[in-house]
């Protein structure tokens, strides 16, 4: 259900983005999520055929980049990749802090079709 | 002709923008404003009828949202506490639209405190901002020391963890270090402070901490 007004929200971005750039329609949305949103490429697909009915955008494929979430340890400066249920640098054991990747969650791309009407 | 364009635009962008408003308005009033986040029945009202008692000085006012029902909004009131609704009617989280429809019928005292609590649940209302100054997560030893490595987002934006039913810890095995480690690799900055919201035990320093927060 998390997903539902995301995707709303998903949406009316790329309306407005591709009506600002003249589209008649758009034939896929590349969208960046990092895993740290919790976010289910399949709820978010689910939801974006629904939404997306009736509009430039149906019939869009949602192609959807995962970023995993990535920690740095403060001791050995090691940039490592997040395992379920441990924070710890798997070189020496310290807590690794987290980066900031792996919140992403924005449009990257469009394919747009333009021309005359 | 078909084309790729490039676009690199937050989902969250519009939301973010009327939040950030938001936030401005309250500001120019002095009002702090703390979002509360956490699962169902981690003790969210019950965690800020202590809080409430215990912070003197200052108007208080509170805005509850829920899915359904002003169960906690009446609890509230009958405390005398100025509070007010969002029935959500099924988002599972306050956006800014809804902190503006709102807000607009409140009559927020300048210099005072709101306390919004957002709705039960740990993904989606770590995403959206709306107009706070602090988030302040709530987590009860019942949900068990796992919580900060299931849902990093929420942790990671909480200025600070309430770690709640501090009596009943010993019966559910609560990892009590599993969870602090949890919570200082997402946010080392945040503090965690174990309490009882049935006894009190604990919110004296919850309130010194926040209040330490407005000079």
């Amino acid at each position: 259900m998390h997903e539902a007004s995301v995707t709303e929200a998903l949406v009316k971005l790329a309306l407005e983005e591709a009506l600002s750039r003249d589209a008649l329609r758009v034939t896929a949305i590349g969208l960046v999520v990092g895993e740290t949103t919790g976010y289910m490429g399949e709820s978010l697909e689910f939801y974006f055929r629904n939404f997306s009915k009736g509009t430039i955008l149906e019939g869009a494929s949602l192609n959807i980049a995962y970023v995993k979430p990535k920690i740095k340890c403060p001791n050995c400066s090691l940039v490592f990749e997040r395992k379920k249920f441990t924070f710890e640098c798997p070189a020496c054991g310290t807590p690794g802090e987290m980066t900031g990747i792996g919140n992403e969650f924005y449009i990257d791309t469009m394919d747009i079709e333009t021309g005359e009407r | 002709m078909n084309e790729r364009i490039s676009v690199k635009r937050a989902v969250y962008e519009e939301n973010d923008r009327r939040a950030a408003v938001l936030h401005q308005g309250f500001a120019a009033k002095d009002v702090f404003v703390v979002n509360i986040l956490g699962g169902p029945g981690a003790g969210k009202t019950s965690s800020l009828k202590q809080i409430i008692a215990r912070l003197k000085g200052r108007p208080v006012s509170v805005i509850e949202g829920d899915i359904a029902s002003d169960i906690d909004t009446q609890a509230l009131r009958a405390l005398g506490i100025d509070a007010y609704q969002i029935e959500t009617g099924g988002d599972c989280h306050l956006n800014a639209p809804m902190m503006e429809a709102i807000v607009a019928r409140m009559d927020i005292k300048p210099g005072s405190w709101l306390f919004i609590e957002n709705i039960g649940n740990l993904v989606c209302p770590a995403e959206f901002v709306i107009g706070e100054d602090i988030k302040l997560l709530v987590s009860s030893t019942a949900e068990g020391a796992d919580k900060p490595y299931k849902y990093p987002a929420a942790f990671q934006r909480a200025a600070a963890v309430i770690l709640t039913k501090k009596d009943i810890a010993p019966y559910v095995h609560f990892d009590e270090a599993y969870f602090r480690a949890g919570v200082r690799a997402l946010n080392p900055s945040a503090p965690v402070f174990l309490v009882d919201a049935l006894s009190g035990d604990g919110f004296d320093e919850v309130a010194s901490w926040l209040s330490g927060l407005r000079t």
